[in-house]
């Protein structure tokens, strides 16, 4: 069995990544994440693998492009003035169809903004942002064994599906300590069979004996009618990570609940927190948490409205970004209230609490 | 059980550490556990805490606001985080940082001389060694072992010499309840 | 009783945020200095960096610029292209204007952009907590070249000024050091020159502080300047390399 070490979210995802075959990193310091690369920059040696403080977020980015264009495992961290910098890097990486990581440790903004525990990028996030029609699966952990566990799913998804994944976490996650258990690292054999999964498409020698290949990576195209159809199998595809690969947690949800809260990551536990005082108190209050917040469990969230439900109340480090989301997935059926705090300030759970008890 | 810790002081006090050693010997006699810092240039110089919670129970929030265990090892942090600690709670204090007392009834607030301590046993450096010894004299909220352990190992790597006045500092802080 | 030395009325009365011992004081003061002398305060703009000097828009008494991470030559660019009746300057770290800001410092020169340019090298990321700098240098360890800067696969440090002083366009260029109170007399000097050749609207100018990091060097102050003197100094050599007045009127005027 595999011991518990205690150590910081954004070291443990950086473990965790070495693990599941990540052998390429390329990022630039920004707080609160420089832990991440500061781990990388130690360890990746060590592995035969290749560390670059690159000289931008805008160059990292496009390293990712030409190591996971040549088909593998790359990565690339940040935090959100950073994550902005990359928007146009994933835009080229999604409409070339191609797998890469990319770690969101948010901070207050807009602009330089502070550097305290943020949700202000989940429009970024799971709408878009950069240009074009795309989308980026976005996983959203709340603690660090989450943390490091959904590196592994984010370069399985990232494979899975040859699409960008982002793991979307925040300053409290990147710098709290939690105990975490890490699997298996992957062998260089192991990693070698992922990198091959690849090679119908990705940039390698033509090697004597095979057929020979010419690959493009690539995301122009200028024939509309080329494009459109492009454009449309891309769509193809997130429908299918849509039906297969969305997630949550449910907590407490159960028939008699008149109110349920939806929040996700660092909001979601104090909720969480908010909730199990509330149980003791006697009042019975749900809690719905997307751990994928694109694709985004409203199936989950409108089946949670039972006959009894009054009422959802949405929790986020910002001014309301979900709501959308969780407005769509119950389609009218009940209100949607919503409490959020910016500028880096992490509620409490009394705060929490109080707004709850205004609908009890 | 659930102790909701924030130990406080001057960025160079090592909180920091304080917590990490709490957090880690708690974590190996198989608590969960949650540390948290302040972090940020507000540390340069400033003050710096960090939030840990112990508990038998999965740990919803990490974040401390209202601790039920404070170390506070300067004014500033008595200042701030005294009149949050709950009723009940237990308050450490360096006395040699503290001139101006905390006046609350509803606590249980030992008075040390932390910093005076240290130098006794060699080093301002070890403070943090006499704060872990307090809090676990205090509130056994860990075994003395499993630091002494963890202690051992930790500067058996890093600074071996080091490892006589640290194991002093320690016992000092256990030992004050004794005195 | 005759005061012999204040405050700058350029530098606004409050305290500075830098660790003791941080030059970037001192080069704030000469720019402050300078710009009292050449009397340019009031028709004066300045950009600061993201970096430790981050908050340089609160410390200088003329209007200032907060530009994103690399992109303050760009901002002055826009600033003096919209009044070209002011100096414009930017005052900016080694990751900020070698790393991620190195295409918009490079084309700035290369425009001959009326601007002058502040470039603080220390050798280091101090804001970030010590990572490596494009100006890190070889085998020296930082958070993000823990086995020191291995020169083979990460690249030389990058000589700003020596690189800007390949491109036609500038018309000074010069590196200086805060490591002693007569560098420091030196570096007014030649702060004072580009400010001016800025005030007379004769193009791109450019100075560079040889500077110090203690807090992430690890070093204390006094001890970090013998540092930067013996390891810093033999890399970045001190010196003028381009005055374009001079090649124009036969010598300085
Ligand atoms: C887009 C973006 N990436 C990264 C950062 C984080 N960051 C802030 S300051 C800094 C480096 C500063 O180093 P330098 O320019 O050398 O200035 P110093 O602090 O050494 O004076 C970095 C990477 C940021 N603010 N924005
Ligand atoms: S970290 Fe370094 S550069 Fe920044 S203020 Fe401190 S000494 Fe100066
Ligand atoms: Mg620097």
């Amino acid at each position: 069995m595999a011991q518990k070490v205690l150590m910081k979210g954004n070291e443990a995802v950086a473990e965790a990544a070495i693990r599941a075959g990540c052998r390429l990193y390329f990022a630039y310091p920004i707080t609160p994440q420089s832990e991440l690369i500061e781990y990388m920059a130690k360890m990746m040696p060590k592995v035969n693998g290749t560390f670059i403080q690159a000289e931008s977020e805008v160059a990292a980015i496009n390293m990712i492009y030409g190591a996971s264009g040549c088909g593998r495992r790359a990565m690339t961290s940040s935090s959100s003035p950073g994550i902005s910098l990359k928007q146009e890097g994933i835009s080229y990486i999604a409409g070339a169809k191609l797998p890469a990581v990319i770690v969101n440790v948010q901070r207050g903004g807009p602009g330089l903004g502070d550097i305290q525990p943020s949700q202000g990028d989940y429009f970024q996030a799971t709408k878009g942002g950069g240009h074009g029609d795309y989308r980026v699966i976005v996983l959203a952990p709340n603690s660090v064994q989450e943390f490091a566990d959904m590196a592994a799913d984010a370069f399985d998804l990232a494979d899975k599906y040859r699409n960008p994944v982002m793991i979307l976490a925040d300053g409290l996650l990147g710098q709290m300590m939690e105990p975490v258990e890490f699997k298996i690292a992957k062998t260089d054999q192991e990693i070698e069979e992922l990198n091959k999964q690849h090679y119908d498409w990705c940039m390698r020698p033509n090697v004597d004996g095979e057929e020979r290949h010419h690959h493009e990576i690539n995301s122009l195209e200028l024939d509309p009618n080329v494009l459109e159809k492009h454009v449309l199998s891309l769509n193809e595809t997130y429908k299918k990570i849509e039906q297969n690969e969305t997630s949550h947690e449910e907590y407490n949800i159960n028939e008699d609940n008149e109110i349920f809260c939806v929040a996700f990551g660092t909001a979601s536990r104090i909720v969480k927190s908010a909730i199990t005082e509330l149980k003791k108190k006697g009042h019975n209050v749900g809690l719905i948490r997307p751990r994928t917040v694109w694709p985004f469990p409203s199936e989950a969230i409108n089946r949670a409205i039972t006959g009894k439900v009054r009422k959802i109340l949405v929790f986020e480090l910002n001014l309301g970004q979900m709501v959308e989301d969780v407005q769509l997935s119950v389609n009218g059926k009940v209100p949607v209230d919503f409490m959020g705090r910016v500028g880096g300030i992490v509620f409490t759970p009394d705060e929490v609490i109080k707004k709850i008890q205004e609908s009890l | 059980m659930k102790a909701e810790i924030i130990c406080s002081g001057f960025g160079g006090q090592g909180v920091l550490t304080i917590g990490k050693f709490l957090a880690q010997a708690a974590m190996k006699e198989g608590k969960n556990v949650s540390w948290l810092p302040s972090y940020g240039p507000e540390m340069r110089g400033g003050t710096a805490n960090v939030s840990v919670v112990i508990s038998d129970e999965e740990i919803a929030s990490p974040l401390v606001s209202k601790p039920n265990i404070l170390v506070a090892l300067n004014q500033p942090s008595l200042d701030k985080f005294g009149p949050e600690t709950q009723k009940g709670g237990v308050i450490l204090v360096n006395t040699d940082m503290t001139p101006n007392k905390l006046p609350r009834e509803d606590v249980d607030i030992v008075n040390a001389p932390m910093s005076s301590i240290a130098i006794e046993c060699g080093s301002t450096k070890v403070l943090n060694m006499v704060s872990i010894g307090l809090v676990i004299g205090k509130t056994k909220i860990v075994k003395f072992e499993t630091i002494e352990q963890d202690l051992k190992e930790f500067l058996e790597l890093k600074n071996p010499q080091l490892l006589s006045a640290n194991m002093e500092a320690l016992k000092r802080g256990m030992d004050f309840f004794k005195e | 009783m005759q005061v012999i030395a204040q405050r700058p009325k350029s530098l606004m009365k409050i305290p500075f945020t830098y660790c003791p011992g941080c030059l970037h004081g001192i080069a704030h003061r000469l720019i402050a200095e300078a710009m009292d002398e050449l009397d340019i305060c009031d028709k004066t703009m300045g950009v600061a960096p993201v970096g430790c000097s981050v908050f340089a828009y609160k410390f200088f008494d003329c209007d200032m610029a907060e530009a994103a991470h690399g992109r303050a030559p760009a901002v002055a660019t826009g600033m003096r292209r919209a009044r070209p009746d002011m100096c414009v300057f930017t005052y900016q770290g080694d990751g900020d204007l070698a790393a991620i800001g190195t295409a918009e410092i490079v084309h700035s020169a290369n425009r001959g952009e009326n601007i002058t340019v502040f470039f603080v090298n220390n050798a280091i990321y101090g804001m970030t907590g010590g990572q490596m700098a494009p100006t890190t240098l070889p085998s020296m360890k930082t958070s993000t070249s823990p086995y020191g800067r291995d020169v083979n696969d990460i690249g030389y440090p990058i000589k700003a000024s020596e690189l800007l002083a390949t491109l036609e366009a500038p018309y000074y260029i010069e590196r200086v050091s805060l490591l002693s109170p007569q560098e420091i007399i030196k570096a007014k000097k030649s702060v004072l020159n580009a400010l001016k050749y800025n005030k007379e609207n004769r193009g791109f100018t450019f100075v560079e502080f040889i500077s110090t990091c203690p807090t992430n060097w690890g070093i204390e102050p006094v001890k970090s300047r013998e540092w930067a003197r013996e390891n810093m100094l033999k890399f970045f050599e001190i010196g003028c390399f381009r005055d374009r007045s001079k090649d124009h009127e036969g010598g300085e005027k």
